[in-house]
């Protein structure tokens, strides 16, 4: 079912190129101070920061792995937005951009510097920046298989074209050329997956049809069978996701990654980057419908043509529409193929290329020219990922590497020079990630792996840094090692159910715990690392000196005065927004109990 | 800073409106609307909503500049 895209397609894709070009050389001029480039020179208003917030963490691996998991565990994984990304998106907002954003951090390894001590900031930049480049990397090899599994385009020139773009918009115009061209990819995607979505709906008989046709009472249910971990595909019960998934894993993410954070530290005042996060919730509620419904979709359609050529043949509509496309396939999702073109198989089942259910669905509903905006789409989510990790890079690189430990005083100029390198650097090892990627499939997983276990303890430090005073700059930097060692020795001596030891876990030696599947040992690896690192910090804090708290006022909660919201209107207070998303999400969540 | 994003966001949905409309009129009929939308004409429709959006982008930037 490989598409042929028209000329029409080129056209479309080609324009968008050329205006995102564009916005990067009319902001060339306006990059005139290291705070322009790097920060936007703290002026984006509340709703564009809001949505670049959202755009730049909507890498191709959400839309792309969202429809995967849609296929594979059904409505469940709307978790992953409503529980394991919404209520942290509030609370960094509400509680915690006040310090970000008041401590005129530039970074968030800054604000760590600020709060605690250099050690400290070391090991979190120096983690971030690997992990930010690498995971560029990533980005662009997922990208570069997929156009080239799909439309038969070329690995290598698909990825450094793309590279290129990114690598010229952000060059010229730095944070804000990437924040403007975030919210043209945020609307981009928007308008090219609504049409999917509708077509989709429309071919399966709706939610109802839907639901008939999948025939999996868990996969159409988000919270019902979330009793036990036997009781649902996912393998996972209530508390384990609760506690990894919602707490640990989201709030590490959305609380203390730059990436994100930046965007909000762009915002022209303290309201609007308070309020950054928030406005970005909302969308964020909306897109399960966008990626997780195509995934679904696509397990239980057929292409038209298929459909004709059964009712030719006198096949009964009903098991032409459970036929599925690709032989050992199911709907339109196609096997993994080896080598040798024939399906590969595990246990004596089929292995599926989730990965391909919303490329498929796109190619199925898709004529060419509206095709061309879907691939459009799919195009610009991937790059706007590329470009959040680009300029969250080069920030941390010269602000809390270069300039804190290689050349601490030079002249502001040659900082927005030495960023201006970074990007250029930065996506060059990007790149070269992309390609080992390619040939060492194994290295990927084990260097997600290694960020997973830094990342897990992260939020237990920024919370005891932010609201305990008492916490000291030794008390945070032992207890985010000993989080990362907690997370990798729990790793170690655990598995999923069916796995061998190896890069699933288990590489200590003795197996102490066999988990019900992948996930459920991932969200109890957090869980561990968080324990961990809050539990170290509390104790060696008490056992060192804190510093006075003359220098810790607009860092710590008990020493900072309140955000003034004396002249706002209900829809500016940060906290009155928060509260309609957390009614909306409890309706939805109720919705699709 | 810089400039409104509104307006080259405007711009583009207009032109990408523009481009669907006219291919979609070209193509009336053709046999790849039964293939794959359900025999709907998606590309008069949805080009018809993106230059919809596109106009209206334009039309904030407008507003906000004589405001």
């Amino acid at each position: 079912m490989r598409p042929e895209p028209h000329l029409i397609d080129y056209a479309i894709i080609l324009l968008y190129f050329a205006f995102v070009l564009g916005i990067g050389f009319v902001l060339k001029k306006y990059m005139k101070t290291s705070t322009d480039f790097f920060l936007s020179g703290r002026s984006i208003p509340a709703w564009i920061a809001g949505l670049a917030f959202l755009s730049a963490n909507l890498g191709a691996q959400e839309v792309i792995g969202m429809g995967a998991s849609g296929a594979k565990y059904g409505i469940s994984t709307s978790h992953f937005y409503w529980i394991g990304a919404v209520p942290a998106m509030l609370f960094v907002g509400v509680f915690m951009m006040p310090f970000y954003y008041g401590s005129r951090a530039r970074s968030v390894p800054e604000y760590l510097k600020l709060r605690f001590d250099e050690k400290t900031r070391g090991f979190n930049a120096i983690s971030f920046a690997v992990m930010t480049v690498f995971s560029s990397g990533v980005s662009m090899y997922a990208m570069g298989k997929l156009l080239q599994l799909l439309l038969g385009w070329n690995f290598t020139a698909a990825i450094l074209i793309s590279a290129l773009i990114v690598l010229a918009y952000t060059f010229l115009g730095g944070l804000t050329s990437a924040i403007y061209n975030e919210v043209l990819q945020f609307f981009l995607i928007v308008m090219g997956f609504i049409p999917l979505v509708y077509l989709g709906l429309r071919d399966v008989g709706g939610w109802e049809g839907l639901k008939a046709r999948i025939a999996n009472d868990a996969m159409v249910h988000s919270w019902k069978y979330m009793g036990h971990s036997n009781a649902n595909p996912m393998g996972v019960e209530w508390f384990g996701m609760l506690m990894g998934l919602a707490f640990v894993l989201s709030f590490g993410y959305w609380c203390t990654d730059f990436l994100v954070v930046q965007r909000a530290m762009a915002a022209d005042s303290m309201t609007a980057a308070r309020r950054t996060p928030v406005i970005a919730a909302f969308p964020k509620m909306v897109f399960p419908f966008l990626v997780i419904l195509p995934g679904m979709i696509a397990g239980v359609v057929t292409s038209s043509k298929l459909h004709d050529a059964r009712a030719q043949e006198g096949v009964v509509a009903s098991t032409v529409a459970q036929s599925s496309f690709f032989t050992g396939g199911k709907g339109i999702i196609p096997p993994k193929y080896d080598a040798g073109g024939n399906p590969v198989t595990a246990d004596g089942k089929v292995v599926l290329d989730y990965d391909l259910a919303t490329p498929m669905m796109l190619v199925r509903y898709f004529p060419s020219g509206l095709l061309g905006l879907g691939l459009c789409a799919l195009i610009a989510s991937f790059m706007s990922g590329m470009a959040g990790n680009t300029t969250a890079f080069n920030t941390v690189w010269t602000y809390d590497i270069y300039q804190s430990y290689i050349n601490k005083t030079a002249s502001d100029q040659h900082y927005l020079w030495m960023g201006r390198a970074a990007t250029v650097f930065g996506l060059a090892i990007s790149l070269m990630a992309a390609f080992v990627a390619k040939e060492f499939n194994n290295i990927l997983d084990v260097l997600q792996l290694v960020f997973a276990f830094v990342n897990a303890p992260l939020f237990a430090t920024f919370m005891l840094g932010m609201f305990w005073k008492r916490t000291t700059g030794h008390g945070a930097f032992w207890g985010l090692l000993g989080g990362t060692v907690a997370a990798a020795t729990h790793y170690g001596l655990t598995l999923p159910a069916g796995a061998v030891p190896g890069v699933k876990g288990g590489y200590l030696g003795p197996i102490l715990h066999v988990y019900p599947s992948e996930m459920a040992q991932n969200f109890w690896t957090a869980i561990f690392a968080w324990v961990g690192c809050f539990t170290l910090t509390i104790v060696i804090s008490l056992l060192t000196a804190p510093r006075p708290e003359a220098e810790l006022r607009g860092l710590v909660y008990s020493l900072t005065a309140k955000p003034e919201e004396g002249g706002l209107k209900w829809y500016q207070k940060p906290a009155t927004l928060a509260v309609i998303v957390l009614v909306l999400l409890f309706g939805l969540n109720l919705i699709f109990w | 800073m810089g400039f409104d994003i509104r307006m080259p966001i405007g711009m583009l949905f207009t032109l990408f409106g523009i481009l669907l409309i006219g291919y979609g009129a070209a193509t009336q009929g053709s046999a790849t609307y039964a293939e794959h939308s359900l025999g709907v004409n998606v590309n008069v429709w949805w080009g018809g909503v993106l230059l919809a959006f596109g106009l209206a982008m334009i039309g904030l930037t407008r507003i906000r500049r004589k405001g």
